[in-house]
């Protein structure tokens, strides 16, 4: 669990250059880190290249905070 | 057999410059956002009088001359572009009228950015197969007549111009592969729903206009690209190491980075044009070329790797030594 809350919030602070302190795990990706729309699908790409699965357009879309992507992977992993 | 060779390459870019600031005062945006969600910082526009047939000719005059060759050469002359002169003939027939050619092959191919692509791949298999020995082969666009000028999400992305190649029978390599995919199942994210058989009459009401779902088409572009770069290089047996130069087609600065961070390019290995011209549909790659050649960064005997991506979805490379 924890392993892969710290590999998504690793995934995080490279792709949308923040520090770590700012990557808290209720952080919204547009409001609270500054992500633009090209971004957050920047990372939804950076995500399955690292947790090597495929996330459909219409669950990227409703991934928008740290919380919700380590729900995602959790859920869909393995 | 013979391999198909670019001997000469040519670009024109109409004179109307439109810089982010003049977008600025059009529709609400502004130069910063543009930068950062496209990397254009301009583009040109057709005047209201010059076709995209005007834009091909001058970059095939160009190309004509760097390759030392006259319009009697010719032997099979293929446009791509999404934006022709007329529903018929083609844009290639026109061309063919100004430059004074008679009796060659002429004809347009249309797979909007991924045209000029399309049109090296099939020029390339007429030169292998000696049915041609001196081709033509241009990508133009007058997009900007396709634009709604009032919706910001799009109007900021696009521009005009035209590239061309002269391509011809070599003994020496030559284009080593082209390869080319559609996927027609992704029609509606990237498309103009209007056309002569269908809704003509918002043509005529001058309401042919691009519309793009632009998220889902970044993510597919960048998957793609980096899945055909990779087909590209296997059939070839060769590593991105062996490529002098990537030349991508120039939609959008974050698509090129991301697929060039894909293949572990580096930044100085790829041309890229998309901050002076913006999306150019099927001219973005010969242009790119061109630019490149013309300014010394692309050396003869160097192997240049070119892929695109567009509408339909469609979408290909070719890899050759130049």
């Amino acid at each position: 669990m924890s392993n892969i809350e710290e590999r998504v919030k690793k995934i995080v602070v490279e792709q949308l250059g923040v520090k770590e302190d700012e990557v808290t795990t209720g952080a919204s990706f547009v409001d609270d880190l500054g992500a633009d729309s090209l971004d957050t699908v920047e990372l939804v790409m950076a995500l399955e290249e690292e947790f090597e699965c495929e996330i459909p357009d219409e669950e990227a879309e409703k991934i928008t905070t740290v919380q919700q992507a380590i729900d995602y992977i959790n859920a869909n992993l393995g | 057999m013979s391999y198909a060779r670019i001997t000469g390459t040519g670009s024109y870019l109409p004179e109307k410059v439109l810089t982010n600031h003049d977008l600025e005062q059009m529709v609400e945006t502004n130069d910063q956002w543009i930068r950062e969600r496209t990397g254009i910082e301009k583009r040109h526009i057709a005047a209201d009088d010059q076709t995209t047939c005007d834009l091909a000719e001058q970059a095939a005059r160009r190309a004509l001359e760097a390759a030392g060759r006259s319009p009697d050469d010719i032997d099979l002359i293929i446009v791509a572009t999404t934006t022709p002169d007329r529903v018929f003939p083609s844009t290639a027939c026109l061309v063919q009228q100004r430059l004074d050619i008679h009796g060659c092959a002429a004809f347009d191919i249309q797979a909007v950015c991924t045209g000029f692509v399309y049109a090296l791949g099939v020029a390339d298999k007429f030169i292998r197969t000696g049915a041609a020995k001196c081709a033509l082969v241009i990508g133009a666009e007058t997009l900007s007549r396709i634009i709604d000028w009032t919706d910001r999400s799009t109007c900021v992305l696009f521009g005009d111009g035209a590239g061309a190649v002269i391509l011809e029978a070599s003994e020496e390599p030559g284009i080593l592969s082209t390869h080319l995919h559609a996927d027609g199942n992704y029609e509606s994210l990237l498309t103009v729903n209007v056309g002569v058989s269908s809704n003509f009459d918002a043509l005529v009401r001058g309401e042919a206009y691009i519309h793009m779902k632009g998220n889902e088409v970044f993510r597919m572009a960048v998957n793609t690209l980096g899945r055909i770069v990779d087909e590209t290089l296997e059939a070839n047996h060769m590593t991105q190491a062996d490529v002098d130069w990537l030349i991508p087609h120039q939609a959008n600065i974050r698509i090129i980075n991301a697929t060039a961070r894909k293949l572990n390019m580096p930044p100085e290995r790829v041309v890229v044009t998309v901050d002076q011209h913006g999306n150019t549909s099927a001219a973005s790659v010969p242009m790119a070329l061109d630019v490149a050649v013309r300014d010394g960064r692309i050396q003869r005997g160097e192997t240049l790797l070119m892929e695109a991506f567009g509408g339909g979805f469609t979408w290909g490379s070719a890899l050759l030594k130049f």
